[in-house]
């Protein structure tokens, strides 16, 4: 059901999602598309759904209506005629392989060095041989500037050391598509800039990026396309310069108008 | 002002505070103790001859052992059933929630001593242990009593119970344990037995070990209760029958807490170690940060990802 990705088929399809916690909509009916190599930023007030939306992306959340494709494959159901499946979640997580995700507060594993935490999954989930992958875990971590705290746990490294580490995790498995949810929040102010230019070298070397971010000035940068989200819809989107320097709506003002 | 330090003040040497009161309750301490110890030694009915003589006797020895064996093996099988349980309890299926729930209402709310005798009349209770389809002619027909021994009897009883409680400690344990650890191993295309496995167990073994050392010292004076089953190879039942024996029950009572008294000193040091052990290098990475400074506060980009659009962002 894969079948062979082609440039046509975009990154990530969304086509009118929504999501509901409880009586709360979270989402209401988002469509969004992201190509190949393309880098998309979502901005909104905090509540306006979007870390949700990039849960959705790689089913950590379940969607409750509409359809998200990832590289052609429907995430989290399997299509059979006319009716939806759920997925096994043996099948949902070989889906979530190919889509690296980077949280907010890291989420390294802290009994591990930062080494072990970068091979810990391409030696369990793909089996690759031990020597192999930490081998190739330092190539990452020296890629990300970390060459030298390798075996340093994460306790022992700084808010912005730890979250190049969890970037190299995440590229580890090789994804085709990567999240970044709030990357730099929880960061010190003077540690943003370490991240942000890990995530612009990530960018130009034409990874497929959806950032969640309150970083104007990366998006401006470098995104391809900025979207802005309020209240669970999408409110504005567009070439992010454009959108930054000349807002359509009201609401994308207002925002915007406080972030900058 | 002394030459050579201009600005450090002179040390204190300040007349130490007296507590008269608390010197006079520490020498009455003393005394006590010291005219306890001196009319023990000649009191008769501690026979002490008869703690010499049996202290380090064959029968009493080989029943040490048995503590220990019966301790280890419930202990072990406590563990892992404990862990079912927790897991059984964390799960979404409403059922096997309650089932565990079950469990640990009945295994904890009635006492370890009437659940013994229970297992002690198990084969009154059921004669045979038949293996087949239920209602049909049984493949294998077992005697009760001839299959499982009073030993083993008793290892059932305390680890059953003991299950109870070790699932309540694997269950905050495995609670402990943020749960932003579970979303990355998961995002990773970790699947759920190999994110236990790999990420939350051990990570909650820090929050696990201290009780269970606990629950291990305790399982073993717990041990002396099996005469419930009746088993009485253990070190408070053998001292019992030899104290009938020699009709002089102190001393062997004396044996007896020796014995347990050495078993729990040496698992407290055990425990120290593992304790030390399993608090090192996770320690404070945990929070290391405070929980989002999210949207309201936006941080501003530094260095070179601004200076591209600086113009433009000053010209709005």
């Amino acid at each position: 059901m894969t079948g062979t990705p082609t440039s046509e088929v975009p990154m990530v399809h969304a086509d009118r999602v929504s999501k509901s916690f409880g009586s709360l909509e979270v989402l209401k009916s988002i469509s969004l598309t992201v190509n190949r190599g393309e880098v998309l930023c979502l901005v909104g007030p905090s509540g306006s759904g979007k870390s949700t939306f990039l849960r959705c992306i790689n089913h950590l959340e379940r969607v409750d209506a509409g359809r998200l494709i990832v590289d052609g494959e429907l995430i989290g159901y399997v299509e059979r005629g006319d009716r939806l499946y759920e997925m096994h979640p043996r099948e949902a997580a070989r889906q979530r392989r190919d889509i690296g995700m980077v949280f907010q507060r890291f989420n390294l594993f802290p009994h591990m060095t930062a080494v072990e935490n970068v091979a810990e999954a391409p030696i369990r989930v793909k089996g690759m041989k031990k020597d192999d992958a930490y081998a190739r875990a330092r190539e990452l971590l020296a890629r990300v500037g970390l060459a030298s705290r390798a075996d340093a746990y994460p306790a022992h490294l700084s808010g912005g050391q730890q979250q190049r580490v969890a970037i190299a995790r995440a590229l580890a498995m090789e994804p085709k598509l990567m999240l970044f949810d709030e990357p730099t929040s929880a960061l010190d102010p003077e540690l943003v800039g370490e991240v942000l230019q890990v995530m612009k070298q990530l960018a130009e070397s034409g990874m497929t990026m959806i950032v969640v971010t309150h970083e104007m000035g990366f998006a401006r940068e470098v995104a391809d396309s900025l979207v802005f989200m309020d209240g669970g819809v999408v409110v504005e989107s567009g070439d992010p310069r454009e959108v930054l320097s000349n807002p359509q709506h009201q609401r994308t003002r207002s925002f915007l108008s406080k972030v900058l | 002002m002394p030459p050579g330090g201009a600005d450090t003040a002179e040390p204190i040497r300040a007349i130490r505070l007296k507590h008269p009161g608390r010197i006079v309750f520490a020498a009455v301490l003393l005394l006590m103790l010291a005219l306890f110890v001196i009319d023990a030694a000649q009191r008769e009915a501690y026979g002490w001859d008869n703690l010499a003589k049996y202290i380090f006797d064959k029968r009493i020895s080989q029943a040490a052992l048995n503590t220990l064996l019966l301790t280890i093996y419930s202990m072990a099988i406590a563990i892992v059933l404990g862990v079912v349980l927790s897991v059984m309890r964390l799960s979404d299926n409403p059922v096997v929630k309650g089932v565990a729930w079950l469990y640990l209402w009945v295994f904890r709310g009635t006492p370890v001593y009437v659940q013994l005798a229970f297992w002690g009349l198990i084969a009154t209770i059921y004669s045979t242990i038949d293996i087949g389809i239920p209602f049909m002619e049984p493949w294998l027909s077992f005697e009760t009593k001839n299959v499982i021994d009073v030993f083993w009897l008793a290892v059932i009883g305390l680890a059953l119970n003991e299950a109870a409680y070790m699932a309540e400690i694997v269950r905050a344990g495995i609670l402990s344990v943020d749960k932003g650890q579970e979303e990355a191993a998961t995002a990773l295309g970790m699947g759920w037995l190999l994110t236990m496995r790999r990420v939350v167990l051990p990570q909650a073994m820090r929050i696990i070990i201290p009780p269970t050392g606990n629950e291990v010292i305790s399982m073993l004076k717990t041990t002396s209760l099996v005469a419930a089953v009746p088993f009485s190879f253990d070190l408070y039942g053998r001292a019992r029958d030899i104290a009938v024996e020699i009709f002089d029950p102190v001393p062997l009572l004396l044996v007896a807490s020796a014995w347990y008294l050495l078993f729990t000193s040496i698992l407290m040091i055990g425990q120290y170690f593992l304790e030390r052990r399993f608090s090192r290098g996770v320690g404070q990475a945990r929070d290391t940060r405070r929980v989002g400074t999210a949207t309201d506060v936006i941080p501003t980009v530094t260095g070179s990802v601004t200076t591209a659009d600086k113009a433009e962002g000053d010209g709005r």
